[in-house]
C-alpha cells in the first residue's frame, strides 16, 4: 500500500522520461495553449492539455490519487459546503476573459490578463500532497509555475512584507456566494518569504490539462505545507501589504484557523485532532496514516519559522 | 404506553412490516454503495460517507421518534402510537452503526484516542452521551419493560428529549461555517418540544393519547 515517505527522491521510474523534455521554444508555444485555459473546462468538457516538464525535484513518489478524486472531493464553499457541490455547481463557471489586479507595495501594479501572468513562464508538473484541515488528504499533480517568479516580475518594495490575494465574487455564477458562510469574496495571504519559497506554486492544471472550474480555474495558490483552505482559488487579486491581511477562515473563527495554518500533528484544531489524516481512495478498510510537520515539506520550509512559537502561531 | 386491549380477533395490519421496509431502506442503500454492488459506491471517502449517513439517518429516526404523537394527537389516530417503538429502534440502531462506524474504521479501534477524544472534543462528548441515554431506551423498550416498570417506563423515556437534543448539538458543533443543515434539525426539535410543552398532559386529561408522555 501506500507509505509515507518524506523524501522528495524520485524514484528512476518516476524521473521524466526523455519525450517529455521539449524545447523551450515550444514551452513558449504552449503558453498558448495555457490561454486557452479559459474555454469552460468543467468536469467532463475536452479539457485544454497543456505543455509541461514534470519537476522531479518537487514530487513525491507516492500514488497520486484519481482525476475523479481530485474533481468530485474538494472543498471550494463559493459553490456549495458539501465535497461533492464544487463539481457538480460550477459548470456555469467562466474563467476566461481572466485579469489579475496587482497592487499595493510593488513598482509594477496594473491590471494583467491571464496571458501577460503566464506568458513568461515555463510549466511544471509537481505531485504535492494535500492536508485538508478536515484531516483528509490526497496527493496531487499540479501544473504550475512558482509563485515567487511572478511576484518578482512586479518589482515589491522593502514594504512588501505580506502578500494578500482574493478570489472572484459573482454570485451569478458561484451560487454559495449568494448565502454568507463566509465573508466573501475569500481572501488569503502569505508571509512574503512564504510566497517566494521555491514551493509555493500557482496552478493552472492539474494532470496536465487546465485547471477545471472546480479545482480554482483559473489560477489557484498550492502551498503544499500549509492546510488546504492556504491554498484561494480563482485569483483575481494580488496585493503587496505592510502589514498582515485578514484571512477568509481566520475571520471566520479565529481559534480554529490561523493566518499561518502550517500543517502540524501536535497542535490539534479545537475540535479535533491533527495527529492523523485519512487518504482519500484508500478505501473503506484503509487505516489513517500520521500527518507529517509541514506536512512532509519540514526539511524545506522550517526554517522560515524559526524561533516562532508554532502553537500561538497556528 | 400501556398495553392496548387487543381485539379478540386481530386483522393484520401491513403498517408495521412497510414501516420495517422503509427504515431499512437508508441502511439497504449505503449497505448496497460499501459493497460496491452493481458499480455503486461511497464516493471517494467512504469512511466519511458511512460514518455521516448513518449519523444522519439515526438522527433523522430519533426526531421522527418524537413525531410520533403530536400526529397522532394531530390527526386524532392513537393508533399510529403502536408504530413509535419501531422507528425509535431503528434510530438506536442507525446510531450504534454510526458509533462502531466511527470507532472501527475511522479511529481504528485506537481505544486511547477514542477515550480522549470522547473527553477532549465537546461534538463528540455530546455524540457519545446522546448514545448512552439511548440504552437504558433501548433495553427497556419491550413489553415486558413497559409492564414491569409502569409509571417509570415513561419517566424513564423522557431521556430521548435530551438524547435528541445532544445529537443535534453533535452535528451544529461539527460542521465548520454551514450551520444551515443542523440549524433545520434543531428547528424541528425545538417545535417538537414546543408542541409538548404547549400540550401539557395536566392541561387536556380530555384525548387518551395526551397522558402519554415521551
Amino acid at each position: 500500500m501506500r507509505r509515507t515517505r518524506p523524501s522528495l527522491q524520485p524514484l528512476p521510474s518516476e524521473i521524466t522520461p526523455p519525450d517529455r523534455y521539449f524545447s523551450r521554444r515550444e514551452l513558449i508555444t504552449a503558453l498558448a495553449a495555457v490561454g486557452a485555459i479559459g474555454a469552460g473546462v468543467h468536469r467532463n468538457a475536452s479539457a485544454a492539455q497543456l505543455k509541461y516538464a514534470r519537476n522531479p525535484r518537487f514530487s513525491l513518489n507516492e500514488s497520486a490519487n484519481s482525476l475523479e478524486d481530485i474533481t468530485t472531493y474538494n472543498n471550494f464553499y463559493e459553490f456549495g459546503t458539501d465535497k461533492a457541490d464544487p463539481a457538480r455547481n460550477s459548470g456555469k463557471f467562466k474563467p476566461r476573459p481572466w485579469s489579475v489586479t496587482v497592487a499595493g507595495e510593488c513598482a509594477k501594479p496594473g491590471i494583467y490578463t491571464l496571458e501577460d501572468i503566464l506568458k513568461p513562464h515555463a510549466l511544471e508538473e509537481r505531485i504535492y500532497r494535500l492536508r485538508c484541515v478536515e484531516a483528509w488528504s490526497m496527493v496531487i499533480p499540479w501544473v504550475g509555475f512558482p509563485l515567487g517568479a511572478l511576484l518578482q516580475r512586479f518589482e515589491p518594495n522593502s514594504k512588501a512584507k505580506y502578500v494578500a490575494f482574493k478570489t472572484v465574487m459573482r454570485p451569478d455564477e458561484m451560487p454559495g456566494q449568494r448565502f454568507p458562510v463566509l465573508d466573501w469574496p475569500y481572501v488569503e495571504g502569505l508571509r512574503i518569504d512564504e510566497a517566494m519559497h521555491p514551493l509555493a506554486l500557482l496552478a493552472v492544471g492539474l494532470y496536465g490539462q487546465a485547471l477545471p472550474n472546480q479545482n480554482g480555474a483559473p489560477l489557484r495558490l498550492v502551498v503544499p505545507w500549509k492546510y488546504g483552505f492556504k491554498g484561494i482559488k480563482s485569483i483575481v487579486e494580488i496585493r503587496f501589504t505592510e502589514r498582515q491581511p485578514p484571512t477568509s477562515w481566520n475571520i471566520s473563527a479565529p481559534r480554529e484557523y490561523g493566518f499561518y495554518a502550517n500543517v502540524n500533528p501536535s497542535v490539534d484544531h479545537p475540535r479535533w485532532s491533527q495527529a492523523q489524516e485519512r487518504r482519500i481512495g484508500a478505501g473503506l478498510f484503509a487505516s489513517k496514516q500520521a500527518t507529517l510537520p509541514f506536512n512532509g515539506y519540514a526539511e524545506q520550509v522550517a526554517g522560515l519559522y524559526q524561533g516562532m512559537d508554532l502553537r500561538k502561531f497556528y | 404506553m400501556n398495553a392496548p386491549a387487543r381485539p379478540a380477533m386481530q386483522r393484520f395490519r401491513a403498517d408495521k412490516p412497510l414501516l420495517f421496509l422503509l427504515c431499512s431502506l437508508p441502511l439497504l442503500w449505503l449497505a448496497l454503495r460499501a459493497f460496491g454492488v452493481t458499480g455503486l459506491s461511497l464516493g471517494p471517502n467512504p469512511v466519511e460517507a458511512l460514518l455521516h449517513g448513518l449519523g444522519l439517518w439515526g438522527l433523522r429516526l430519533l426526531l421522527l421518534t418524537l413525531c410520533v404523537r403530536p400526529v397522532a394527537v394531530t390527526l386524532r389516530q392513537p393508533r399510529l402510537m403502536r408504530l413509535r417503538r419501531m422507528v425509535g429502534l431503528w434510530a438506536f440502531t442507525y446510531l450504534v452503526l454510526h458509533f462502531l462506524t466511527w470507532l472501527v474504521l475511522d479511529r481504528g479501534l485506537d481505544l486511547s484516542g477514542i477515550a480522549a477524544d470522547i473527553v477532549k472534543r465537546p461534538f463528540i462528548s455530546v455524540g457519545f452521551t446522546a448514545l448512552l441515554l439511548l440504552v437504558p431506551l433501548a433495553v427497556t423498550s419491550t413489553d415486558r419493560w413497559m409492564r414491569r416498570l409502569g409509571r417509570r417506563w415513561h419517566s424513564l423515556h423522557r431521556l430521548i428529549y435530551a438524547a435528541a437534543l445532544l445529537g443535534s448539538l453533535h452535528f451544529l458543533w461539527l460542521v465548520k461555517a454551514d450551520w444551515r443543515e443542523p440549524a433545520v434539525y434543531i428547528a424541528i426539535y425545538v417545535a417538537l418540544m414546543s408542541w409538548r410543552w404547549w400540550k401539557r398532559p395536566v392541561a387536556r386529561p380530555v384525548s387518551p393519547t395526551s397522558r402519554e408522555s415521551a
